[in-house]
C-alpha cells in the first residue's frame, strides 16, 4: 500500500476528526474551500464513515497551526489528498469509539449500530453517544492506513445531494469574506500601483502627502512601494487617486511589442522532451523526422492561446496586523502555509510568528491577487504597528496586476496510414511558466520574490527566471501527452524567455491550450480519414473509462439532437485531465450569428470522477468549469502596449455574459467504491476543443487562434 | 462630513459620511450590510445590485445622497432574518452559487424581474442578469433557479 502523503504527514486521527460538546463535530482540512465546494464533500464523507448527520459536522476552514498542512488547494487534488485523509481518519475514529462502546455497552462492537452519532446494541435498551466518549477529549491514536471503509453499497451520504456548507448564509448575504472584515481600529488601505512593471518611484509630491497625513491620512512607501490608509474607506480610496496624481515614475524598461506568437516561437528557450507518463527528461529534443513510409496523408496544425486571467469578480483582499513583533494575516490564498513562509521572508519575521487565516474570498481559479494582496496587507502593517489593515486591490489593479495564465502556442504534426490509424504524431508548446511564480518553496527563485510588491520595495527582489517544471503533467506539459495510444509519441515543451507579462498558476494550467489543440486536431484527422471524430478518438483508446464517456456523450447528442436545423454546428472533445484525474466527454451545439459571433445553445457533460461523493457540488464544478472555459474560448484575450497593461476592466477585458450561456446536460458516470478523482479542472480542455469543433462544423472554419470572436471568424474567413 | 438619510430594508437610518459618497461604501461601511459587494465601482460587473423603488440598481458610482428618499432594499432585506425569500431558496435548491461573492447582486437582479414580471421570457432574463457577472460560471444553475420559480407560479 502506498502511503498517504497527508497522513504520512499528519498522522494522528485527532489532526483531522474532533467530537465537540455541542454535539457537532469538527472536521480539519489544509484545503480551503474557494467555491468549489470541497467542504460540502469532506463533509459528506466524514459523516458518511463515522455515521453522523451531515448536518452535524462542521469543516474548520484553514489556519497555521491548527489545520493539517496539505500544501496548495490546487491541481484537482483535494479529493485524493484531504478527502482520502478525512475517510481514513473518521474510519478510524469510528471504529475506536465503536471499541469503547462495546466494553461499556458489554457487547461486540461487530454488533453494533450507529445513527447520527448514537450507538445502539441490538436487542439491548442501552445506548451511547459519540460524544459522551469522545467530546473535547483527543482520541491520541494514529490514523490507520489500512482501516476498513464502509461498502459502498451501504452508503446513506456519499452520492446523495446535500445544501452545500455556507450556500444559505451565501444567498442571505451573510457569508463573511475578508472583504467585509471589520476589527477595532482597523484602517482601509489601497496600494497606489506604478503604471507598469518595470516602473520606478522618481517623485511623491510632499505637499499631497502633507496635506492627506492632516486629513489624518496615512501615506506608507518603502521605494516603489507607496500605499495609503485612512480609517475611512472612501477616504482611502480618494486619497489613493490623489497620491497617483502626485506620484512621477519612470520606466526603466519597455513592455516588448512584437508578435507574441512570433515571439513565443522564436524567442530563446528551454526545451524539454516529454516522455511516457507526461515526464520531461533533461536530455536534447529529437528533430522532427520524416513522417514514416506508411504514412498517406500528414496534416499540420499550429494553436495559439492569449493570456488569460483569472478574473475574480471581488478584487483581491487582506486584512493584516502587526504588534508586538507578531504578524496575524486573514487572506483567500490557495495556501496558507506557503504564504506564511514567504511572508516570514519577506518581512525577516520568524516563521512562528506569522499566523496565517483563511477567509473566503471571490472564486480565484488558482494563483491570482490573493498572496500579493496579503503580503500588501501586511507590509503596511508592519508600517502602523499596532493597527489592522484591510487592504483592497481596486479592479484596475486586480486586471492589471494579477499574475496571468500564459499564452501558448501549440505546434502539432500527425500522420494517417491507409487504414485511418494514426502512425505519427509530434506536439510542442511553447509558453511561460505556470507554476514557478507561486510564493513556495521548491520552486525556481526564493518566494518573497514572487510577492508582486517584493519587486518594488527600497530593497527589491528580483524574480529568477523559472527552470522548467519537471514534474509529470505540470506547466506548459499538463496533458501534452494524450491519452490516445499513439506510437512513439514526440512530445516537447518549451519554456520560452523574454516575454512581457508576468505569469503563474491558471485553472488547468497548459492543458487547456494542449487539450483544445490535440482535440481540434484529431477532428482534421478524422476528416482526413474519412471517419467521424468519435470513430477515429475510440480507435486510439484502450482505456475502457474513456471509451465510455466519450460513447455515452455521441449516444446522448444524438438522441437530444435528431432535429437539429443543419444551420447549427456540432463539436465534441475528450480528455482526461492530468491522465490521472477525471475523464470528461464534452459535445457542443452552436451557431454563428449574423454578426460573425458564436452563440452557444447546448453543451454536454459527461465525466466520470470515480466515486461520486457529492453529485451536486460535482456537477457545479462541471458546468462552472465549462462556463468559464467557454468564456476564455470566445472573449478573453490580456491587451497590452509598450507602456503596460490596456485590458484594465470588463469592457477591455470582455468575460462571457448571462446572454451566451447555453443549456447545459450533465451526466455523471458513478463509480463506487473507486477512488476519488479531481474534478476542478477536467472540463476546461474539452469544452474549448468542443467550441473549435463545433465552430468548424457550423461554418467550415477552423479558427487557431483565440479567442473566437467575430474579428477571428471574419478574418479568417477572409484569408480562406 | 454631511447627514445622510436613507430607508433601507424599510427602516429609516441616519448616518454621516462625505458627500460624493457612493451608496455602496455607506451600505457596507456606515450601516454594515456587507452582502452588498464591490467589483468594479465602474458599474461593469452588477456586484453592487441593490432594489431601489422595486428596480435593479447598481450602487458603486451614484453618491448615497442621490438615493435619499428611495426605497433600497439590499440582500439582508430580502429575508426575515428566519425563513428566505422564494428567489434566495430557489438558489439554494438549484445550487445556484459557488463562492458566492456575485451572488447578492444576482438575487437582487433576479428578484427585482420576478417582481416586474410573473413570466419572464428567456430573453427577458437575459436583458435582466446581462449586468451582473459570475466567474465561477454559475450561471446555467441561476437560470434553472429562475425557471424553477416561473414554473412554482
Amino acid at each position: 500500500m502506498t502511503e498517504h502523503p497527508s497522513i504520512v504527514n499528519h498522522p494522528t486521527v485527532d489532526q483531522w476528526i474532533q467530537f465537540t460538546d455541542e454535539g457537532r463535530v469538527i472536521v480539519h482540512t489544509g484545503k480551503v474551500d474557494i467555491g468549489q465546494r470541497i467542504s460540502t464533500a469532506l463533509a459528506i464523507i466524514a459523516a458518511e464513515e463515522l455515521d453522523v448527520d451531515y448536518e452535524r459536522i462542521d469543516v474548520k476552514p484553514a489556519q497555521t497551526g491548527t489545520a493539517p498542512d496539505e500544501g496548495y488547494t490546487a491541481s484537482s487534488m483535494s479529493m485524493q489528498q484531504s478527502g482520502t485523509a478525512i475517510r481514513l481518519a473518521s474510519a478510524t475514529a469510528r471504529r475506536h469509539l465503536l471499541g469503547l462502546a462495546g466494553r461499556l455497552l458489554d457487547a461486540d462492537p461487530l454488533e453494533l449500530r450507529v445513527e447520527d452519532g448514537v450507538v445502539h446494541c441490538p436487542g439491548h435498551k442501552d445506548k451511547i453517544s459519540y460524544w459522551s466518549l469522545a467530546a473535547d477529549r483527543p482520541f491520541g491514536i494514529p490514523v490507520d492506513q489500512a482501516v476498513s471503509i464502509k461498502d459502498p453499497g451501504t452508503h446513506v451520504w456519499i452520492g446523495r445531494p446535500v445544501i452545500a456548507k455556507g450556500m444559505i448564509d451565501i444567498v442571505a448575504g451573510k457569508t463573511l469574506f475578508v472583504h467585509d472584515m471589520t476589527l477595532p481600529g482597523m484602517l482601509h488601505a489601497r496600494p497606489v500601483r506604478p503604471p507598469c512593471y518595470t516602473a520606478k518611484l522618481t517623485d511623491l509630491d510632499k505637499a499631497t502627502v502633507r496635506q492627506l497625513s492632516d486629513d489624518g491620512i496615512s501615506v506608507v512607501r518603502d521605494g516603489s512601494f507607496v500605499a495609503v490608509a485612512s480609517a475611512d474607506e472612501f477616504a482611502a480610496v480618494k486619497a489613493a487617486e490623489r497620491i497617483a496624481a502626485a506620484a512621477s515614475w519612470t520606466l526603466t524598461s519597455k513592455l516588448p511589442t512584437g508578435d507574441l506568437y512570433d515571439a513565443l516561437v522564436s524567442n530563446v528557450r528551454l526545451s524539454r522532451p516529454v516522455t511516457t507518463g507526461g515526464i520531461p527528461v533533461d536530455e536534447s529534443v529529437p528533430p522532427l523526422a520524416e513522417p514514416p513510409a506508411e504514412a498517406t496523408v500528414t496534416l499540420k496544425w499550429r494553436f495559439e492561446k492569449p493570456y488569460l486571467m483569472h478574473g475574480a469578480i471581488g478584487p483581491s483582499a487582506a486584512c493584516a496586523l502587526y504588534d508586538e513583533g507578531r504578524l496575524r494575516v486573514y487572506t483567500h490564498s490557495q495556501g496558507i502555509y506557503p504564504l506564511r513562509e514567504a511572508l516570514a521572508e519577506a518581512l525577516q519575521i520568524a516563521p512562528q510568528m506569522v499566523h496565517v487565516v483563511f477567509m473566503p474570498g471571490a472564486g480565484c481559479y488558482g494563483h491570482n491577487g490573493a498572496d500579493d494582496a496579503a503580503f500588501d496587507a501586511a507590509l503596511i502593517a508592519t508600517m502602523i504597528p499596532g493597527r489592522p489593515v484591510l487592504l483592497k486591490w481596486t479592479r484596475d489593479d486586480e486586471h492589471a496586476w494579477e499574475p496571468y495564465g500564459s499564452a501558448m502556442v501549440c505546434e502539432l504534426r500527425g500522420s494517417l496510414n491507409s487504414a485511418g490509424r494514426i502512425v505519427d504524431w509530434s506536439h510542442e508548446s511553447y509558453g511561460d511558466t505556470f507554476i514557478m511564480g507561486r510564493p513556495a518553496a521548491g520552486r525556481t527563485g526564493s518566494p518573497a520574490s514572487k510577492l508582486l510588491s517584493s519587486k518594488f520595495r527600497a530593497v527589491p527582489l528580483e524574480k529568477t527566471p523559472p527552470q522548467p517544471a519537471m514534474g509529470p503533467h505540470v506547466g506548459i506539459h499538463r496533458n501534452l501527452e494524450p491519452l490516445y495510444t499513439l506510437s512513439n509519441p514526440r512530445l516537447v515543451k518549451h519554456l520560452v524567455r523574454g516575454l512581457p507579462l508576468r505569469t503563474s498558476a491558471l485553472r488547468t494550467l497548459g492543458a487547456f491550450a494542449n487539450v483544445v489543440a490535440i482535440e481540434s486536431f484529431m477532428d482534421q484527422l478524422a476528416d482526413a480519414a474519412g471517419i467521424s471524430p468519435v470513430e477515429l478518438r475510440l480507435h486510439h483508446l484502450a482505456d475502457n473509462r474513456a471509451r465510455h464517456v466519450i460513447q455515452l456523450l455521441a449516444d446522448r447528442m444524438e438522441t437530444d439532437l435528431s432535429n437539429s436545423p443543419p444551420s447549427r454546428g456540432q463539436g465534441m472533445a475528450f480528455a482526461r485531465y492530468k491522465n490521472s484525474a477525471a475523464y470528461c466527454a464534452v459535445g457542443v451545439e452552436l451557431e454563428i450569428s449574423e454578426k460573425a459571433s458564436v452563440r452557444l445553445l447546448h453543451a454536454w457533460i459527461v465525466a466520470d470522477a470515480g466515486e461520486v461523493v457529492d453529485p451536486s457540488g460535482l456537477t457545479a464544478q462541471l458546468e462552472g468549469g465549462f462556463i468559464q472555459a467557454a468564456s476564455w474560448s470566445l472573449y478573453e484575450s490580456v491587451s497590452y502596449d509598450s507602456q503596460g497593461i490596456t485590458s484594465r476592466d470588463w469592457e477591455s477585458y470582455p468575460i462571457i455574459r448571462f446572454d451566451n450561456v447555453p443549456e447545459v446536460r450533465t451526466l455523471l458516470v458513478d463509480r463506487p467504491g473507486e477512488p476519488f478523482l479531481g474534478a476542478g479542472e477536467a472540463v476546461g480542455g474539452p469544452a474549448g476543443g468542443a467550441i473549435a469543433n463545433a465552430i468548424y462544423r457550423a461554418s467550415g472554419l477552423r479558427l487557431s487562434q483565440m479567442p473566437f470572436d467575430s474579428h477571428r471568424i471574419r478574418s479568417t474567413a477572409l484569408s480562406e | 462630513m454631511t447627514k445622510i438619510r436613507l430607508k433601507v430594508n424599510g427602516q429609516l437610518r441616519t448616518t454621516e459620511a462625505e458627500p460624493d459618497t457612493p451608496l455602496v461604501f455607506v451600505l457596507r461601511n456606515q450601516l454594515r450590510l456587507t452582502g452588498t459587494k464591490i467589483g468594479c465601482t465602474s458599474e461593469q460587473c452588477g456586484a453592487c445590485t441593490v432594489l431601489v423603488d422595486g428596480k435593479a440598481t447598481l450602487s458603486c458610482v451614484r453618491t448615497a445622497r442621490e438615493f435619499a428618499g428611495r426605497e433600497i432594499v439590499t440582500v439582508e432585506g430580502l429575508s426575515d432574518g428566519e425563513t428566505l425569500s422564494s428567489v434566495q431558496q430557489a438558489f439554494v435548491d438549484e445550487g445556484a452559487a459557488q463562492c458566492g461573492f456575485c451572488t447578492p447582486g444576482i438575487v437582487i437582479a433576479t428578484t427585482a424581474l420576478l417582481n416586474n414580471n410573473a413570466h419572464p421570457t428567456k430573453v427577458d432574463i437575459q436583458k435582466a442578469l446581462y449586468p451582473n457577472l459570475c466567474r465561477c460560471g454559475s450561471q446555467g444553475r441561476v437560470l434553472a433557479a429562475i425557471q424553477r420559480l416561473i414554473e412554482g407560479r
